[in-house]
């Protein structure tokens, strides 16, 4: 078996016991139906809410894999959701300049971070840990730390809410994003290049490698992603919310990126896997929500004691070293 | 932006007015100085209460050191660190958690340094660690909410809870008191409770698998105003009419929730006034003036429904 498609036997098998543990306690989490011309159901919830977690991951596998880590994506969506709602309620710009603007900004809140990683050398956790603090910071000044509701804006309202191909909108969109990186990066030699600057940089340069140029895009394309998932969540409470638009999402983000078996020292990566482990954080956070025990509710403080447990066992699954210590073949090295 | 000029023209000026007015009475206000250590600015309610606690100082001439925590208990244990060394007069305090705040607030009582509390309180071993604490009691606001639900449902009613942020003190009191209310009226029951964690998206993700997890729904009841209209969203698109179909209940009394609730799709609202500026520095100036105080001063909440909503709506400020 290929490396790629073996990595990604331990998450398809997690999401598969997720999804089995719905089917013997949740049966309506599979219930699916027709209303108002679009498919409704909890599986449909689910791709739909994974999907700003999901685009962020799939930038963020990509820095990763260049043995970095972007921790501004959170606060990109919020800059990305403030500066649409300031442009289209405060300046009345119409929809489309004003997703083209704000895609721009995202793109360059991504460059920025690239500038500073590449250029300056700055190590990616600090350097993007500024920019964490200061986009909210930033989207906050922008809405003067007030929710801003977005209204009487259909387009805009379209991109978190609206339907296409009889599903909602943003799977379509999530969709567009995983095919456009998995092409740029298995159809050219880009992804090469990644996996190449992240294995070892100083091999990479003499042989040639823009490693700069490689990290400068990678950061670029985070950005740009964030600044889509902002403008989704925004969208879907048609609402710029500075303070909590994106909140933790940069962790959630990078939980996606590991337990799709990409390894934080860079090199190797498995976008596929990214996108697994995406939907397993959602399928998780569905399944709380609907699990009812005794006719009760999960309690809300075991939340994430839970999502601890199933990512732990996920991790473990994954892990080389423990799977030989089990089956008794000893550890290597 | 020529608005914001304005209100921000008006303010100055009125404050400007209201200065002169009471220029005399404080007098000795000038040298006093208070530390205010605030949660963050997550909702327009918390701002609203900022806003009332910073024009209440400029109005009494008491130079505010103002710091936001971005809702992490660390930084407000750091921002009270800060005031005890610059040896401010007074604390101000909206403490985001409940516990853990022991070893700097004894660290402010050795200094003799009172703490003020405003809208949440502390667990504390030695009461005498906080000179009062101001503050609505959530516990009245959740059994308020609870009875106007049992009157407009004749006491039958399939509810599902949104709670707030785990481990939050308004979350804990609004759970409690609503289930004191509902607890009167066997034919109400909580079918299901999850966190909306206070905020819109949240509180729309959760609502929007309540609504596919089975079971009748009556009405929802959210611990804030924000997390109800995410709820309201996801009842609207799930094809269900918010308010009629489902009863919405919150508590808060933003300027949003009166909107919805003058477009008949949110029914009522328990008022949590934030104003808490006026009520904070006449503590500050009775304690540092070495007056006793009462450990508690509550503020009084209302209810706003659907009848009363257009009526008011105009003179909300917040």
């Amino acid at each position: 078996m290929p490396e790629s498609l073996r990595k990604l036997t331990w998450p398809l098998a997690a999401l598969a016991v997720l999804l089995l543990f719905n089917a013997l306690l949740n049966p309506e989490f599979f219930s699916l139906h027709f209303a108002e011309g679009r498919l409704t159901g909890s599986l449909v919830d689910v791709l739909d809410r994974a999907t700003p977690v999901l685009l962020l991951s799939l930038g963020m596998t990509l820095v990763i894999a260049t043995a970095g880590v972007d921790l501004s994506v959170g606060a990109v969506m919020a800059m990305a959701g403030s500066i649409s709602a300031v442009l289209l309620t405060d300046v009345g710009m119409p929809v489309l300049p004003t997703l083209l603007i704000t895609l721009l900004a995202s793109l360059a809140a991504g460059a920025w971070n690239g500038l500073l990683v590449s250029m300056l050398g700055i190590q990616p956790i600090v350097a993007t840990l500024i920019l964490m603090v200061a986009g909210r910071g930033i989207a906050q000044l922008l809405t003067d730390g007030q929710i801003i509701p977005i209204e009487g804006h259909p387009g805009f309202a379209y991109l978190g809410g609206g339907t296409l191909f009889f599903l909602p909108v943003t799977i379509t969109i999530a969709l567009a994003a995983a095919l456009f990186t998995a092409i740029a990066v298995r159809y050219t030699a880009l992804g090469l290049f990644i996996e190449s600057a992240g294995e070892n940089p100083t091999a990479s340069r003499y042989a040639g490698l823009n490693v700069r140029a490689v990290r400068l895009l990678v950061y670029t394309l985070s950005g740009l992603f964030a600044g889509v998932a902002g403008l989704i969540y925004a969208s879907d409470i048609t609402a710029a919310d500075a303070n909590n638009a994106g909140l933790y999402l940069e962790l959630d983000a990078i939980l996606a990126v590991v337990i799709g078996g990409t390894a934080l020292s860079g090199g190797r990566f498995f976008l596929a896997g990214s996108i697994i482990g995406a939907l397993i954080i959602q399928t998780l956070g569905t399944t709380i929500l609907m699990t009812q025990i005794g006719g009760q509710s999960i309690p809300a403080e075991w939340n994430l004691i839970v999502k601890a447990i199933v990512v732990l066992v996920v991790c473990l699954l994954q892990s080389a070293a423990l799977r030989q210590i089990l089956t008794g073949k000893g550890v290597r090295g | 932006m020529i608005r914001i000029l304005q209100i921000t023209i008006v303010c100055i000026f009125s404050t400007a007015v209201l200065s002169v007015d009471t220029k005399n009475s404080f007098a000795d206000n000038k040298d006093l100085t208070v530390g205010f250590s605030q949660i963050g600015a997550e909702s327009g309610w918390r701002t609203a209460e900022t806003k009332s606690i910073r024009s209440e100082a400029k109005k009494r001439g008491v130079n505010l050191k103002f710091s936001d925590a971005q809702q992490k208990q660390e930084n407000q244990i750091k921002a009270l660190g800060a005031f005890i060394a610059q040896n401010v007069d007074a604390i101000i305090l909206a403490p985001v958690v409940e516990t853990g705040w022991e070893p700097i607030l004894k660290k402010a009582h050795r200094r003799g340094i009172p703490v003020i509390l405003v809208d949440r309180g502390v667990k504390v071993t030695n009461d005498d660690l906080y000179t009062t604490l101001i503050a609505s009691d959530f516990v009245a606001e959740g059994r308020m909410a609870g009875d106007w639900l049992a009157a407009k449902t004749g006491g039958k009613a399939n509810i599902v809870e949104l709670q707030g942020t785990p481990g939050a003190a308004p979350a804990i009191d609004r759970k409690k008191g609503f289930e004191q209310a509902i607890a009167k009226h066997p034919g109400m029951k909580i079918t299901k409770s999850q966190t909306g964690e206070f905020t819109r998206a949240k509180g729309k993700e959760v609502m929007e698998a309540f609504l596919k997890s089975g079971g009748e729904i009556d009405a929802v009841y959210a611990h804030n105003d924000d997390m109800a209209l995410g709820a309201i969203q996801a009842i609207e698109e799930a094809g269900k009419k918010p308010g009629v179909d489902i009863l919405v209940v919150s508590i808060d009394g933003v300027k949003p929730a009166f909107e919805s609730m003058v477009e008949g799709k949110l029914n009522c609202t328990v008022e949590c006034n934030p104003l808490l500026g006026p009520a904070a520095f006449d503590a500050v100036e009775q304690a540092v003036a070495g007056k006793k105080l009462p450990k508690n001063t509550i503020v009084q909440d209302k209810l706003f429904d659907q009848s009363t909503a257009k009526d008011v709506i105009d003179s909300r400020q917040y």
